[in-house]
């Protein structure tokens, strides 16, 4: 190991490096030899270095226990070092960051093992089997970079990984590069990539201020230095309402708050299993670890707390209001996660870090779950609907070639579905579990989870209690919404009609994530809380565990039930029979429901505000002010031709035989070229050697007479 | 014997090597080789210098110090001597000629001795100015790389390439005049053109050093080139030749931002302070005026050009943040970019090759013809975009934390940091922009659709470059040592001031 002797803590925590190494290494041997090997080879070394990763951050996990929790610093390697600026590649093994690691890369093997099913049959639905590869390549990368992320001992090492899952973020939204979000050829999804990642670099610029102030402050971006530093008061005040703010910016970014939101609903574009692992239960919870992580500064200002709480929990409440107009079933989702990201961001915002973390965790467990399992539903319809390899053999309408009307059918839209219940038994029953846990009924892992940030809420402000559960009771409707029109009534698309389940390699995630979902809530369970208890290692006094209050449980639950009826009688009392139809919410209040539909005419609004302005003035620079003012007139006109005129003037004159036999000579000399020639014979070398001439003589002029 | 055998003079003058025997050879095929090797045997000079090297001491080492003439009474050296602050630029210039060598080998079908020969005499030229440590003699090196560069786009350039040889020529002697004022006045004031003697002797009235900077400043802010005086680069950049482009980007402007360090820092200590908030002003306009205007561009070689201007900027601003942070994030910056920028020219030549076009709407969904292509010009902007991990990152962060840094010192703003960290969006947006209007979406354009990927060729002149991006990005801790004791003494040398 290239670890030092000295440094080394020894035992499995020297093993650190390792959850990053290990899926390097999967990606370099797909790289290296994937395409010869098949599609075999390229999931099962994919998936290998996950799970490697996941058994070294258990075995890190196991090892903490041992050490009573208490935090480990790994040094690995120098990195930069200017003067006292010195940020190295050290990893640190704690609580807070075991959990992390533990999530990512368990979820994270979970998804590999999903797609190496679901993207054979992506990759033949889009008609470029070796794309396979490409995507696990990239899929490993992201999990490298989310541990770089996860692991770093530092804030300069965080953003690598800050930076570097977003980069995975933007090659696997724009996977498929030459389409669009329906799948036709087209740019859509490169615009989506590219959305992501320059809302993404606006909340980096965030981080990046945050850094600077912080070291220039500080003068370390070492963890512990820095809370040191904070908690001993020597930062002033003003300091500490930067480095949060900024920190806030660059959580709004990659935890798609209000207002970097927008690039997440469109990051749908990727392929299902990367909505699931980086668009919902890893990348997108990186904000949230920041702000755990950064927990001493965040509560060393009590008014900090207010700004990022409120910023979470309106974000909750917006994105979930979204997400009850959206026909898209990913995109439902999407809204959804934004929603809950704005809880966890609410949650660590008060203070309430376990419990926001405890969200997170959750989180991770319930929404991969769903979107895995609208990836099965979406693959089953698709190949109900548009059979190929082994299902066209087995297909009674082969008649069905994607070219007659392949292309118009959205196999995600919901109103293309219905009836998927009995269709697809496996997914429905898992996709139940994901649902319940997302509503908040209890025992299911999201009520407990959400619970605590209810409670705290309550404890903290009053409104942000209300605004909060708004938010969950608009959750638990949209949920009940897709429910509804997705699995029950009749099939409304020949796709439902011959939707197909799949295969076990896609099933064998969900079941286990469904088994999460149900029964992960206990981690937590109220008065023992076994995982807050984990974290108080990590966040010591900041630590408070959330007592339990019926009043807020049974509120919250009856307020759940209450949705899920309410849904039904929309949606499920009498169900949707054609794609076509108006949906109820929209006969019953069509102008909320438009907004709804139209995200609130966000996304125009940036485009008006922002791009398009950016896009004219730089137009402007670039034709008017750099091309044609300072380039042709300044220059050409002005500059040029009034120097060519006054010397010219001058030359003729001071025409000196000399000159010009040298300059002459001297293109002699030169000439290689008859266009060079004829150059320099234009007297371009002569005002020159005048002008140095010129110069020289001032100069001695002014040595003589000074 | 023992004067030619000295590392400095071997590793500056052993192009003209070269340079002689291509004076006896008519061929094609044998001019390239004799080039590419002459070349590959210097950067081997060169990385003896670095063995001979030694990173702790901060002065001049190697020194090659003569008595060269007397000139009523003013006494001009032969010297050279390499630093910390030098070394890098020595061998970033021996590392990207042969690179830019080899990618000339299908480019340039026309009277190739003659380039070739050029190119070498280049290569001298550039070497000589960032080792020359005598004004005078600085002073030929400089003008002297004019000439070849003059006449590399001039014969080998595009449609245009006379109007944008000229217009390279006479922007840089209008600079390079003032210059030679301002060196003529130190040199006759100090009785030396020996710089070191001439920081030693410091005792320049306050008030003068003004005058001094400012026209020192007047040659390399041309050069850099520093808003508003970037307008010979667009036309240099696009009518010259691939190689010319590259060694441009990579070396040429270099010799600007170096200038700033060597000369006008040292020599003028108190008006550099005085004068940092205006050469920290000029260089935030330029990071955001050069990224938007790229941004705007439709010519892919343009685009590069004007984002040079960007890139460079920080160069600048970290220059005069006067502190170690900012002063080795713009060394190292002034070396990625070299390699990013150069990268991304050579990047544009390979598909000009192919195309015959640089338009971008000609383009789109390139990727999928080309994968190998897209990969690696994905990296290289990535890069270039300071993508953390790879080695613009580095440089810019250093220069953003030393210039955030020095808000407490001759800056006296966050704003200058703040502004500038804003180019680093907008270099995402005009990095991206390009990328995808290149590589993603459909292929559309029917005339791209039998583009051959990357050649063995193509890939080998790449590679280096790609070594050197993950190398600095992740490691740049051997760069920053070679510079750490030079860039020490400089930042004391400033640092007391007012």
């Amino acid at each position: 190991m290239l670890l030092s002797e000295a440094t080394n803590p020894g035992g499995a925590f020297s093993l650190v490096p390792w959850i990053v190494f290990f899926p390097a290494i999967g990606l370099l041997l797909n790289l290296a030899v994937g395409k010869r090997m098949g599609e075999k080879f390229i999931g099962t070394v994919a998936s290998l270095a996950a799970g490697l990763a996941f058994a070294v951050s258990a075995a890190l996990f196991f090892a903490l226990q041992a050490n009573h929790g208490e935090a480990v610093a790994v040094p690995f390697l120098d990195w930069i070092r200017i003067g006292e600026f010195n940020a190295g590649w050290h990893f640190r093994v704690d609580t807070l960051s075991v959990t992390m690691m533990l999530v990512v890369s368990g979820i994270g093997t979970l998804i590999h093992i999903y797609a190496a099913g679901y993207m054979h049959y992506d990759v033949r639905y889009k008609e470029d089997p070796a794309a396979y590869n490409r995507f696990f390549i990239y899929l490993n990368l992201f999990i490298a970079m989310m541990m770089i992320l996860v692991s770093g001992d530092n804030y300069l090492m965080l953003f690598v990984g800050w930076e570097g899952v977003g980069l995975c973020s933007f090659l696997l939204i724009g996977f498929w590069y030459n389409r669009s979000p329906d799948g036709t050829p087209g740019t859509g999804n490169s615009y989506a990539a590219k959305k992501a990642f320059i809302a993404n670099r606006v909340g980096d610029f965030g981080f990046l201020m945050a850094v600077f102030t912080t070291f220039w402050v500080t003068r370390s971006l070492q963890f512990d230095e820095v809370f040191h530093a904070v908690e001993s008061g020597e930062v002033p005040v003003w300091a500490v309402w930067a480095i949060t703010l900024f920190m806030l910016l660059g959580v709004t970014g990659k935890s798609a708050q209000i207002p970097l939101y927008v690039w997440l609903p469109d990051a749908m574009a990727g392929p299902t299993p990367v909505s699931a692992l980086i668009h919902a239960a890893t990348m997108v919870t990186a904000g949230v670890y920041l702000i755990a992580r950064s927990a001493p500064i965040f509560s060393s200002i009590e008014a900090v707390h207010n700004v990022v709480a409120w910023v979470g929990a309106g974000t909750a409440l917006f994105a979930a209001s979204i997400a009850v107009g959206q026909y898209d079933i990913k995109k439902v989702l999407a809204y959804s996660t934004v929603s809950q990201l704005g809880f966890m961001v609410a949650a660590v915002g008060m203070g309430a870090y376990a419990a926001g973390m405890f969200h997170l965790v959750m989180h991770a467990f319930f929404k991969a779950l769903l979107f895995l399992g609208s990836g099965s539903v979406i693959l089953a319809v698709e190949r109900g609907h548009h059979p190929i390899g082994e299902d066209a053999e087995h297909a009674k309408h082969a008649d069905h070639g994607h070219d007659d009307h392949g292309h118009a059918f959205d196999p995600q839209d919901m109103r293309n579905m219905g009836g998927l219940r009995t269709r697809i038994p496996w997914t429905f029953w898992t996709y139940m579990m994901g649902a319940l846990a997302l509503a908040g009924i209890p025992p299911w892992s999201g009520f407990f989870s959400k619970d605590e940030i209810l409670t705290d809420a309550l404890h903290f402000n009053v409104s942000l209690y209300v605004v909060l559960t708004l938010a969950a009771f608009l959750t638990a409707f949209y949920m009940g919404r897709q429910v509804w029109l997705v699995f029950f009534g009749a099939p409304r698309s020949h796709g439902a009609e011959a939707a197909k389940e799949s295969p076990p390699t896609i099933l064998a995630p969900l079941v286990v994530l469904a088994g999460l979902s149900m029964f992960g809530g206990f981690l937590n369970f109220p008065v023992l809380h076994q995982f807050g208890h984990w974290l108080e290692y990590t966040l010591g006094h900041l630590y408070h565990a959330t007592d339990f209050l019926w009043e807020v449980a049974l509120g919250s639950t009856a307020f759940a039930l209450a949705a899920i009826y309410v849904s039904w009688l929309v949606y499920g009392q009498k169900p949707r029979r054609t794609v076509k139809e108006k949906d109820p919410l929209e006969k019953a209040i069509p102008g909320l429901f438009a907004g709804m539909n139209a995200k609130w005419w966000v996304d125009e609004i940036y485009e008006d505000l922002i791009i398009r302005p950016y896009q004219k003035l730089a137009a402007f620079l670039a034709d008017v002010v750099d091309w044609r003012f300072w380039h042709d007139w300044f220059h050409d006109r002005v500059l040029r031709d009034g120097f060519f005129g006054i010397t010219r003037f001058l030359a003729q004159p001071v025409d000196l035989g000399v000159i010009d036999g040298i300059a002459n000579g001297l293109a002699r000399l030169a000439q290689g070229s008859a266009a060079a020639l004829s150059v320099l014979q234009t007297g371009f070398v002569r005002n020159y050697a005048l002008w140095v001439f010129v110069g020289v003589v001032s100069i001695l002029g002014f040595l003589i007479f000074r | 014997m023992d004067f030619i055998l000295e590392p400095l003079n071997l590793v500056t003058f052993f192009p003209l090597a070269g340079v002689l025997l291509l004076l006896f050879i008519r061929k094609d095929g044998p001019a390239r080789w004799i080039s590419l090797v002459t070349s590959l045997i210097t950067f081997g000079i060169a990385l003896w210098v670095l063995a001979l090297f030694d990173p702790g001491q901060a002065g001049l080492q190697l020194e090659v110090n003569h008595h060269w003439f007397s000139f009523s009474g003013w006494e001009i050296r032969y010297a050279l001597g390499i630093d910390g602050l030098s070394i890098l630029l020595v061998l970033l210039t021996a590392f990207l000629t042969p690179i830019s060598i080899l990618s000339t080998w299908h480019a340039v079908e026309d009277r190739v001795r003659d380039f070739q020969l050029f190119f070498l005499l280049l290569e001298v030229g550039m070497t000589g100015v960032f080792l020359a440590q005598d004004l005078f003699l600085f002073y030929v090196f400089w003008e002297f790389t004019l000439v070849p560069m003059y006449f590399l786009i001039g014969i080998w350039g595009g449609e245009k390439r006379m109007y944008a040889a000229i217009k390279f020529f006479l922007y840089t002697m209008a600079g390079s005049i003032l210059m030679l004022l301002a060196i003529l006045w130190l040199g006759i004031d100090g009785g030396s053109f020996y710089v070191p003697q001439l920081i030693e002797q410091g005792g320049i009235p306050a008030d003068i050093q003004v005058w001094l900077f400012l026209a020192f400043a007047a040659a390399f802010a041309i050069k850099v080139p520093m808003w508003p005086l970037h307008s010979w680069l667009p036309d240099a950049h696009v009518q010259a030749p691939t190689a010319g482009s590259v060694i441009l980007a990579g070396v040429l402007l270099k010799m600007g931002t170096y200038g700033f360090l060597r000369f006008n820092i040292p020599l003028f200590p108190q008006a550099a302070v005085q004068l940092a908030p205006l050469m920290a002003t000029l260089a935030v306009i330029g990071i955001l005026y050069g990224a938007a205007v790229s941004f705007s561009q439709t010519d892919v070689k343009k685009l590069v050009a004007y984002s040079s201007i960007s890139h460079l900027g920080f160069v600048v601003l970290g220059l005069f943040a006067l502190n170690e942070q900012g002063i080795a994030g713009a060394i190292l910056q002034m070396v990625n970019h070299g390699i990013s920028t150069g990268a991304l020219f050579l990047i544009v030549g390979f598909i000009y090759e192919r195309r015959h076009t640089r338009e971008l709407d000609q383009f789109g969904g390139l990727w999928k013809i080309m994968p190998v292509y897209a990969v690696i010009t994905l990296i290289v902007s990535l890069s270039s975009m300071g993508l953390p991990g790879l080695n613009g990152f580095v440089g810019e962060f250093t220069i953003l934390l030393g210039a955030w840094g020095a808000a407490n010192g001759p800056l006296g703003s966050y704003l200058y940091a703040a502004l500038a960290a804003l180019g680093v969006i907008l270099a995402a947006i005009y990095m991206l922009f390009m990328f995808q209007k290149m590589f993603l979406g459909p292929l559309t354009n029917k005339k791209n659709e039998n583009l051959l990927d990357l050649s063995r060729r193509e890939i080998l002149i790449m590679v280096p470059l790609l070594v050197f991006i993950f190398w600095i990005g992740l490691y740049p801790k051997p760069f920053f040592g070679l510079m750490a004791a030079s860039v020490e003494q400089l930042v004391a040398l400033v640092g007391g001031l007012p």
